[in-house]
């Protein structure tokens, strides 16, 4: 399962994120294996999506969500 | 003796890095920008005792050394560089404690280069909230740095971090993260090529640097192919390796009160501001009031503006000797300089409430309800507020787009601002649609004058869409194309921090497009007084001949009857203007437009508001009161002298009015692409896209409807 499939509220952890520059911003943001993820808000049209890792709220486009690959709590 | 010290402010966005760096500047500041790049420098000063002197910068917020974006890299290129001019004897890092660990990755690189620092922990209240508190001796232990609270919202701790600057220059750290690991004959080889300082910072600019062409990116590239090393592995573990750190660090020095006291309102706000309905509603509704504070807030002070540049204009025009000079005063530096501060209002009032928005963490919202709006033209959410500013300029508005990090996106961004009815196009939708909708005239309860005016917005904002479009199938970007973008946790507006960026906009725009706008009235001032010859002097002795045949009283009707403005028109028909407006007229009739309107179209490079004065001059119309309806009326009955029918039919108003709409006739606006972009190649580019999308609607127009 990956990030841009999780639904509101639901709780997971990060497994491995692909992509290149992108998985080093994630990682630098703080998105690593093994944090725990929230979905907290969806954008009117259903993307991007604010998600909840730490201490940070990330907006994430679905696209690139789907790079993260994630297992539900 | 006085001492300087450097300190550099280095942090993630939104760590209260500005705020910090106001509280221990006030307004002793200088914003430039970095040599050779748009992003913002800010510089201030302070004195730490009376022989020693601060000298702080404020470096773009970054989350890593590794820069993706052109703010990052200038932070990233001042913290290597130990020749760069701008290079800090120390850096005050400045940490958001409420998310330590992904501050501190940054602080571990920041050290690991071999700079200097001191840790400032800011909003440790924030953090106490959440139930979270430190031991400050024992996290300062644990990273072999000084560690200084500081509360920067509230000017807490300015004074100790002062105190720790005088006291102690901290000697350069140990290094957190060793790369001890890696094959040290390839260090040896990186360290030929790029910095010298330390291993950790040769590696980390060969990483940077491998992206870039250059003889030493071709270099680098080879060392690393020669060793086995790939970047990206490098760079992961390197991540993974320094949290861990980090990790250990934090744990040691957290105290934990309870969990989670209050879970953060942020999410509960955010349910409401980004809601499917609600929130699209929310941003309509601020967009909306803030136009309508923007539009009638600045009425009066607009008013007040013209008023005393009138009042100058005519006080210099009889203080001063009649004659060139005074000319030159009047119509061209005062007459320029009236029509640059005449928009400071407008601009104060949209930034004010940008400002706000910005500050609070609103804005931030905007660009995550509107992304996927705008990702179908080739843009993202941060560019609807430098679209939306462009509604009262296009000069700050192109520099607002600065926040977008995708350049491709800010490109496009960039291109399509001038699209949007800029409030100096106000003034003449006013008078051309006047010209065939009186503005008493209603359709139920709307304002008919009202209801075109907004549609004219409305045509403006679909051309920005749809030519965003466009311009998205043909620039093509190297760069991976992510949105990725942190919302951060709401907080009160400071109403100095407010204050002091209103006065950065207001000053960049005056410098910005002042320069531009004064330049281009000079010039325009001189093509509508000068030109050829012979041709101003048949229209002098035509007018002295007249005068010469009338005696005293019929001379004094004479002038009343506006004498001295036909003059003035028969002049401008024959200065290099006028010879101008006649050169372009074959081109530009098949719009409608004749040879009067062909000055207009000239003289509005300055600003487009300047058509309106122009018309005025063409028609001897006399300055004094109610400009609009005289200009109207004299425009109303002119008749074109080939067909004797009305010069402006319709088909010539709204193939006016589509021209004003779409052409880029703002020197100051070109000016600031060129800057922006890096070169003259873009501000060409949409030059001549946006004269050719002009010239086509206006002729489509004219000739469907004409």
């Amino acid at each position: 399962m990956n990030l841009s499939e999780i639904k509101l509220g639901q709780h997971a952890i990060v497994r491995k994120v692909n992509g290149d520059i992108l998985a080093l911003k994630l990682f630098e943001m703080g998105m690593l294996p093994g944090e725990t993820v929230e979905l907290e808000n969806i954008a009117p049209f259903g993307d991007p999506i604010a998600i909840r890792v730490g201490e940070s709220k990330l907006c994430l486009r679905l696209e690139d969500a789907a790079h993260v690959e994630i297992e539900l709590h | 003796m006085e001492r300087i010290i450097s300190v550099a402010l280095v942090g993630n966005p939104n760590c209260g890095k500005t705020s910090l760096f106001n509280a221990l500047t006030g307004l002793n500041q200088k914003v430039s920008n970095f040599p050779g790049t748009t992003v913002e420098k800010k510089m201030g000063e302070t004195m730490l005792s009376d022989t020693v002197k601060l000298q702080i910068i404020d470096l773009p917020g970054t989350y890593s050394l590794y820069p993706k974006s052109a703010d990052e890299l200038v932070t990233y290129e001042i913290l290597r560089n130990k020749s760069e001019t701008n290079f800090p004897d120390l850096v005050v890092f400045i940490a958001d404690a409420s998310n330590l660990k992904r501050n501190l990755l940054l602080f571990t690189q920041v050290c690991d280069l071999g700079v200097p620092a001191i840790l400032a922990l800011n909003m440790l209240d924030v953090a106490e909230r959440r139930g979270i508190s430190y031991n400050l001796e024992v996290l300062s232990e644990a990273l072999q740095v000084p560690v200084i609270p500081i509360n920067a919202r509230k000017r807490i701790g300015v004074e100790p971090i002062k105190q720790t600057i005088l006291e102690r220059l901290p000697k350069a750290h140990a290094a957190f993260y060793s790369i001890d690991h890696l094959s040290q004959e390839m260090l040896a080889e990186l360290g030929k090529v790029s910095d010298k300082r330390n291993a950790y910072a040769a590696l980390q600019y060969a990483i940077n640097a491998k992206e870039l062409i250059s003889e030493k990116s071709l270099r680098i590239k080879e060392i690393f192919t020669q060793y086995q090393f790939d970047a990206r592995q490098f760079q992961e573990e390197e991540v993974f390796a320094r949290y861990h750190l980090i990790d250990a660090a934090v744990k040691k020095s957290r105290i934990q009160a309870q969990d989670n006291l209050k879970k953060s309102i942020t999410k509960r706000v955010d349910a409401v501001l980004t809601h499917r309905f609600y929130g699209i509603g929310i941003f309509l509704v601020l967009m909306f009031l803030i136009f309508q504070a923007v539009f009638s807030w600045s009425t009066y002070p607009m008013e007040l503006v013209e008023n005393a540049f009138a009042f100058l204009s005519e006080y210099v025009k009889n203080a001063l000797p009649q004659g060139v000079l005074n000319d030159l005063l009047v119509q061209g530096v005062l007459a320029g300089l009236s029509g640059v501060i005449v928009f400071l209002p407008q601009i104060i009032v949209l930034f004010f409430f940008i400002a706000i928005l910005e500050d609070i963490g609103y804005m931030a919202r905007v660009g995550f309800i509107m992304d996927r709006v705008m990702r179908p033209f080739g843009m993202n959410g941060k560019s609807i507020v430098p679209l939306i500013s462009g509604m009262a300029c296009a000069v700050p508005s192109i520099m607002a787009s600065r926040s977008i990090e995708n350049k491709r996106e800010r490109l496009i961004t960039i291109l399509v601002i001038p699209l949007m009815s800029c409030s100096a196009r106000l003034p003449v939708y006013a008078l051309l649609i006047s010209i065939f909708i009186p503005d008493t005239a209603v359709w139920g309860p709307f304002n008919i004058h009202g209801l075109v005016l907004m549609l004219m917005y409305l045509i403006g904002f679909v051309a920005a869409l749809l030519s965003a479009w466009i311009f998205k199938h043909f620039i093509k970007s190297a760069q991976q194309n992510y949105f990725l973008m942190e919302l951060p946790g709401y907080k009160l507006p400071l109403p100095g921090n407010l204050l002091i960026t209103l006065y950065e906009k207001a000053s960049a725009f005056v410098v910005g497009a002042g320069k531009i706008i004064i330049a281009v009235s000079v010039i325009l001032w001189v093509l509508a007084s000068t030109g050829p010859r012979d041709k101003m002097n048949a229209v002098a002795q035509k007018y002295e001949q007249h005068m010469a045949q009338l005696n005293e009283t019929e001379k004094n009707e004479a002038l009343l009857g506006g004498l001295n403005l036909q003059r003035d028109a028969d002049f401008l028909e024959a200065s290099y203007a006028g010879q101008f407006g006649k050169f372009i007229e074959p081109a530009i009739r098949p719009l409608g437009f004749d040879w009067k309107i062909g000055i207009a179209l000239l003289t509005s490079m300055a600003a487009r508001e300047v058509f309106v004065g122009t018309m005025s001059t063409i028609y001897s119309v006399s300055g004094a009161d109610d400009n609009l309806h005289s200009i109207r009326a004299a425009m109303l009955s002119e008749t074109n002298t080939q067909t004797g029918k009305p010069s402006y039919s319709l088909a010539t108003v709204f193939s006016l009015l589509l021209f004003y709409a779409f052409a880029l006739q703002c020197m100051s606006t070109v000016a600031i692409v060129r800057k922006e972009t890096g070169g003259s190649k873009w501000a060409i580019i949409q030059f001549v896209y946006l004269t050719f999308l002009a010239y086509g609607s206006s002729l489509f127009i004219y000739q469907v409807f004409g």
